[in-house]
């Protein structure tokens, strides 16, 4: 056991990282104990679980890589053909 | 008076995001959402010419696409027949409706009709994504939404671990202060 007490900006790294389910539980339990004192890391990690809420929807999409590939070589192809 | 200059070379990787989310929003199905995306950029290459330089270069392709939307209603309706009427005239609303007419949208209705796109959740994240740094928002990206493991995306971008939570902590702090502007 290292240390128990966070730096605020350790914590929102560990935050960040729980975002993605990438936080060790001890990570979490020294969070949750810095939390409890520290009123500005509650307002950030309460904004940033809001956000993966957000995005987390599945009316958010995006394009993969490989298919905007594939739009980017057939739109190349007209590029070409302009010039 | 051109003040928005046209360059397409940029196009698929600054809006086909944008124009992906506002398509499959209408037509929900990836595979067509991804063709009329596509012929939207083909289709603003040959029309170049026409741009004026009034609207930015987004909302030209978005007005481009919503014509590309329309046609493909019209040509899906075409094929199952032009003869066959699709009202449902139906009764659920007890009193309110009666008249077909009062079934029709308002065409003059415009502000409604803006609003509602602008509440649009994906095409929310996405606008507020198109405001980040490039290499913020490509990480974002990767993590949050395609999620890709950490390890990959080092790899693929040449980074740390460590660099990469920083990029990530930056890019969510701004992305929650606009999606706080924009959405909420």
């Amino acid at each position: 056991m290292s240390k128990l007490k966070l730096e605020c900006h350790e914590a929102n790294h560990i935050c960040d990282k729980n975002q993605y389910k990438e936080a060790s539980l001890r990570e979490k339990i020294i969070l949750t104990f810095h939390l409890m004192y520290c009123r500005a890391c509650r307002k950030y990690t309460a904004k940033n679980t809001q956000l993966t809420k957000l995005v987390k929807n599945p009316k958010v999409e995006t394009l993969d890589n490989s298919a905007k590939n594939k739009l980017q070589q057939a739109f190349e192809v007209e590029l070409s053909k302009q010039q | 008076m051109a003040e928005h200059i046209i360059n397409p070379n940029d196009w698929i990787k600054l809006y086909s995001d944008y124009l992906f989310n506002y398509t499959i929003t209408r037509v929900s199905d990836r595979e067509i959402a991804q063709d009329l995306v596509q012929e939207t950029f083909l289709a603003g290459l040959k029309s170049m010419a026409n741009f004026k330089g009034e609207a930015s270069e987004r909302t030209w392709l978005i007005a481009i696409l919503k014509r590309k939307i329309i046609d493909h209603y019209r040509k899906i309706n075409s094929n199952k027949g032009k003869a066959e009427v699709r009202m449902s005239y139906n009764s659920d609303t007890e009193t309110e409706g009666d008249w077909l007419e009062e079934r029709v949208a308002d065409p003059y209705d415009k502000t409604a009709e803006d609003t509602i796109e602008n509440t649009e959740l994906g095409v929310a994240i996405h606008d507020c994504l198109g405001k980040l740094p490039e290499k913020q928002a490509n990480v974002f990206k990767m993590k949050t939404l395609l999620n890709y493991e950490t390890e990959a995306i080092c790899n693929e971008l040449n980074i740390t671990a460590s660099n990469l939570w920083v990029i990530i902590h930056r890019a969510r702090t701004a992305m929650a202060s606009c999606m706080e502007e924009n959405w909420f």
